[in-house]
């Protein structure tokens, strides 16, 4: 099969990768370029573990080619953080002891980045109905519900 | 068995070439736009390698415009790109709430109106509203272009009209003008992420006196297509969309569902159900319609 030459840009980092026509985002950044921070949970868009951004939207990095992201900005959980300072939502997640085996970590903190990026100061029920695509099956969702509440409210007061 | 390969062409032309010479070649061309059921098709039910042609790129199915006479709503633009155009939710709130009924956030951010047609699942969400609006479809092909309304583009579950060489360009959606609402609605036995049991969708014009003018009712997942309900329309107008004119589009829409029974819902109930969710549908429509 013949791969494709793909010029993308990950977390402000430029990056030249050779693809599969049908590899998807997920597999071009955990196998093609050593990002494996973005987990494989279903493949098929429905758990959210592979949450990225692209060109600055949230998406499913598995219902994504590696190919479309050929010009574009991808955003993963390896740019979350400030080299060894964590994002205050990694903290959060931390303090409030919100994951146990931390496979859909990645994609929760990537996807309420997102969301604090967008809104501010978002209520329970928008934090629930944005994450509600990122499934987590061992600590439930409160645990993760204040964690980001905690991240938007320290975000908000001014340092 | 081919190898999968990928295009992503700049130019309507340079797209329907690849999808005419690939068709006469005897190969097999996959159009692509947000392949939020594209990739899981092909990594589950559909493994054939094919030519993904991916249609983003170009100019035209990612127009936008909302015109006095017609709202064009490209094939390829992404439904939170929908949703977070004021103009456009303030002009057909039941449609663009349709879209946003479909999955995740990460979803909303790939998935789109014409990929949801185009899928032709019997239970897509945006299809009774598309349905409902008298949405045509702007097709372009090897043959020149053509406009198909909805309820005509689909042919069976899973299928439509266009020929391996054509594909959607985008969506034309009448105007709303004067006193006109939409609305959609569908059960799922969850409060999201989930494939509509029923679904519903309404449009209805009242004049000054609050008489509907015109109505146009979609009805899905409950038959092997979506379907558009004349009886229903017709049971709205010329009445001010009271309890028994609902009741009698409610009627109608059961009368025109031909369902299955599955794991989401038996016939006797999505039958039931779909006339529910077009009164409930039709009440909001018209709520929206007076102080429109």
């Amino acid at each position: 099969m013949a791969k494709v030459h793909v010029s993308t840009t990950v977390n402000g980092q430029p990056q030249e990768v050779l693809v599969e026509p049908n590899d998807s985002l997920l597999d071009t950044l955990r196998d093609g370029l050593g990002l494996t921070g973005t987990k494989e949970g279903c493949a098929t868009g429905d758990c959210g573990a592979c949450s990225v951004t692209l060109d600055g939207r949230l998406v499913c990095s598995c219902l994504v080619l590696g190919v479309e992201a050929d010009g574009k900005e991808v955003g993963t959980i390896e740019g979350v953080a400030d080299g060894d300072g964590l994002h205050v939502l990694q903290q959060k997640f931390l303090e409030h002891a919100a994951l146990q085996c931390g496979v859909c970590t990645p994609g929760f903190i990537v996807a309420a980045k997102a969301l604090l990026e967008k809104n501010p100061d978002p209520d329970e029920t928008t934090i629930r109905y944005w994450l509600a695509g990122n499934l987590c099956r061992c600590t439930g969702y409160d645990k993760i519900v204040r964690a980001v509440q905690d991240a938007a409210s320290e975000l908000a007061t001014p340092a | 068995m081919g190898d999968y390969a990928y295009a992503a062409p700049s130019t309507v032309d340079s797209t329907v070439e690849l999808l005419s010479n690939t068709a006469q070649s005897g190969g097999r061309a996959q159009v692509l736009a947000g392949g939020t059921d594209v990739l899981v098709q092909m990594r589950s039910v559909d493994r054939e390698p094919r030519l993904l042609v991916d249609v983003k790129q170009l100019a035209e199915t990612n127009k936008l415009s909302i015109g006095d006479e017609e709202i064009y709503i490209g094939a390829a633009i992404a439904s939170a790109v929908l949703n977070e155009n004021a103009e456009l939710k303030g002009k057909l709130p039941g449609l663009i709430e349709s879209a946003d009924l479909i999955g995740s956030t990460q979803i909303q951010g790939r998935c789109t109106i014409g990929g949801n047609l185009c899928n032709s699942s019997p239970a897509g969400d945006t299809i009774p509203a598309l349905i409902a609006n008298s949405a045509v479809c702007h097709i372009v092909g090897a043959d020149g272009e053509r406009n198909v309304p909805v309820e005509d583009f689909l042919t069976g579950v899973g299928t439509n009209c266009m020929a391996p060489h054509e594909f959607l360009l985008g969506l034309r959606i009448p105007t709303p003008k004067g006193r006109t609402g939409d609305a959609y609605l569908r059960f799922i036995p969850r409060t999201e992420m989930d494939i509509a049991v029923a679904g519903a969708g309404v449009r209805l014009t009242l004049d000054e006196n609050g008489t509907c003018t015109e109505a146009r009712v979609g009805i899905g997942a409950v038959a092997p297509t979506a379907l558009v309900v004349p009886d229903a329309a017709a049971a709205l107008i010329g009445s001010n969309v009271d309890e028994a004119a609902l009741n009698a589009a409610a009627d109608a829409c059961s009368a025109a569902a031909s369902p299955i029974t599955d794991k989401r819902g038996t016939v006797e109930y999505r039958t039931k159900v779909v006339g529910v969710l077009c009164k409930r549908a039709g009440a909001i429509a018209r709520d929206r319609a007076v102080v429109a």
